[in-house]
């Protein structure tokens, strides 16, 4: 497998990732290479084996919890929005997201 | 006393500190010295500390912070109140959020950014009476094997400066190595607890998968994370994961719903009849022969000390390479979406739109290797490629588990080595990602399985560099490994070696 100039830049518009040609051709080959050492999963049989998500789940099933749902939090919005890097009013700016 | 502090076990430190002997305060003073000269090239100075001959352990320090910390707990001392550690220093690797000290998990993206909270690990910590001296330097975001991603500049080996410190907690092994810190946090995803404290000569445990909480641990991949101590020798991991470790079920929905232990217990238990794996694997054509070597003594050692050996298998050992570096991507890609300019971190200056707000800002935010990283996992998990990588990545993950559980019908812990070599010349593999991924193939197994992995100094390789011992553990079995460690350590006097010093004896 050999990802191409186009795939590339497909991938970090979905990562939301600027890369200028020159970045996407370096990145291209690391990933190529990376994708050669990835190669040898395909020939595995797995067959009938189910995916592990949770490391413990290979000794004990893991049930994933749920808390009921309940402000629990205090507020705490000036120290939460303090690394913010534009607020106004409590709330945070962002440029535009439907055009009249 | 002041010279005398750095040789202390941290149950001699904290019993001088409590006998009063020695003030909080002064060994805070004591220690904030030494470490205000180790400031990474690339951090802020704000101290003015001339840094001639800094290793780059450090990113930050709030003296003031520090200072009034030791200050209370010499109150609690006089009052007859002290906790387990009062008064005794740690650095937390800056991937644990603090409110006190500025957190950036080695990234642009976080330059400047404040928590509004402490990590559990980090509150833990401090509520049996340990003192914050500074954050400590490592990989962006946690991902690097060199400690050569962080946006702050690179660790250097203190054994050898032209080294790497190893990574991603670098700089959290180098502190405690050069005696900067007497213990330190670290996390470990595939091998950065353990790897660096090889490459530098310490001891450093990680922990069950689930153990520590990963509440204000900033998330990389989220099915590997785990927090685990680095310090000098076994007794000081074992004191520090049980003050670490416990249910935080409540921020933390993958912590384990168990109450805490006290992993000093069998710290004196004699090993004699212990059966120790070997797994074949570990030792083939890939491992350096110097690091070979002082494994083969140090699992001799153990066999004089009354353990059996016996040869067990790890066949997907080699498949943990792929399985993890596509599991891993996968969950970073998904983890590091958040920092998008909005609500914290960096924003591009110039954009005309949101999203090229959001591509700006990650681009500029991101180092090289976060940005393959998110790229990878971004397209292993898109339409059409995530049966052929990401689930058939997790049904290896669940077979490498399997393989583990195997070999744990023949014995009680699994020994090997922890790294292919000793640590390699910083720069040496920085332009090739994939020749860095491969010196990971000995942690990564015991990360997909999430069982406890150690590593404990073993002697000295090449060029007089540290070599490590891994020690793997079953499920929940940390004490085991650290009673192990411990009687290695009461025989072997290689964690009390220091950089600089030569020919310390076995």
């Amino acid at each position: 497998m050999s990802l191409s100039t186009q795939e590339i830049q497909r991938i970090a518009q979905l990562a939301k990732l600027d890369l200028n040609p020159e970045q996407g051709e370096k990145m291209r080959g690391q990933i190529n290479a990376f994708f050669e050492i990835v190669e040898q999963i395909k020939s595995v049989d797995t067959s009938g084996i189910t995916p592990l998500a949770h490391p413990y789940d290979a000794v004990r099933e893991v049930q994933l919890r749920l808390r009921p749902d309940l402000a629990s939090e205090p507020n705490q919005r000036e120290s939460n929005q303090q690394s913010a890097p534009s607020v106004e009013d409590g709330l945070f700016l962002v440029p535009k997201v439907i055009e009249s | 006393m002041q010279d005398a502090i750095q040789d202390l076990s941290l149950k001699a430190l904290a019993q001088a500190l409590k006998d009063q002997r020695v003030s909080a305060t002064q060994v805070a003073e004591h220690y904030l010295g030494l470490a205000q000269g180790h400031l990474a090239p690339k951090a802020p100075n704000p101290l003015n500390t001339p840094q001639d001959h800094s290793c780059g352990a450090f990113v930050s320090f709030n003296p003031e912070h520090t200072l009034a910390a030791a200050k209370a707990s010499d109150e609690r001392i006089a009052k007859g109140q002290a906790r387990a550690l009062e008064g005794v220093p740690i650095a937390h690797k800056d991937i644990f959020v603090t409110r006190d000290f500025p957190t950036t998990a080695g990234s642009n993206m976080l330059n400047h950014y404040r928590s509004p909270f402490d990590a559990t690990v980090v509150s833990r910590l401090a509520d049996v009476g340990l003192v914050n001296l500074g954050k400590l330097n490592c990989d962006e975001f946690a991902m690097g094997s060199a400690n050569e991603n962080s946006a702050w500049g690179s660790v250097q080996n203190p054994w050898n400066r032209a080294h790497i410190a190893g990574g991603s907690s670098g700089g959290s092994a180098a502190a405690v190595a050069m005696g900067l810190a007497p213990c330190a946090t670290g996390t470990d995803t595939g091998g950065s607890i353990r790897q660096p404290a090889a490459f530098c000569g310490i001891t450093g445990i990680k922990p069950t998968y689930g153990r520590a909480s990963r509440y204000g641990m900033i998330a990389y991949a989220s099915s590997l994370d785990q927090a685990g101590p680095m310090a000098r020798s076994a007794e000081d991991c074992a004191l520090l994961l049980s003050a670490m470790c416990g249910s935080d079920v409540e921020r933390d929905s993958t912590s384990l719903d168990l109450p805490s232990e006290d992993f000093s217990r069998d710290l004196e238990r004699p090993i004699s009849g212990l059966k120790v794996g070997i797994p074949k694997e570990f030792f083939g054509p890939g491992l350096s022969p110097d690091v070979k070597a002082r494994v083969q003594e140090a699992l001799s050692q153990l066999k004089a000390m009354g353990a059996q050996l016996v040869d067990v298998e790890l066949p997907k050992t080699e498949l943990s390479i792929p399985v993890y570096y596509i599991l891993a991507p996968a969950e970073a890609s998904s983890n590091l979406s958040r920092f998008d300019g909005v609500k914290f971190g960096h924003r591009a200056k110039d954009f005309h739109n949101l999203d090229e707000m959001y591509r700006k800002s990650r681009s500029e935010g991101f180092g090289q290797e976060v940005q393959r990283r998110i790229m990878v996992g971004a397209y292993v998990l898109s339409h059409g490629y995530y049966d052929a990588y990401y689930l058939q990545a997790q049904k290896i993950r669940r077979m490498i588990a399997n393989d583990f559980q195997n070999a744990f019908k023949h014995c009680d812990l699994i020994a090997a080595p922890v790294a292919p070599s000793v640590a390699w010349k910083l720069g040496e593999l920085n332009d090739d990602p994939v020749a860095n991924y491969l010196a990971d193939i000995f942690t990564l197994p015991a990360s997909l399985a999430g069982l406890p992995g150690m590593s404990i100094p073993c002697g000295l390789g090449e060029q007089g560099l540290p070599v490590g011992l891994q020690l793997m553990g079953n499920y929940l079995n940390e004490s085991l490994m650290l009673n192990v460690a411990h009687q290695y350590q009461t025989q072997t006097s290689w964690h009390l070696a220091k950089p600089g010093a030569t020919g310390v004896a076995a």
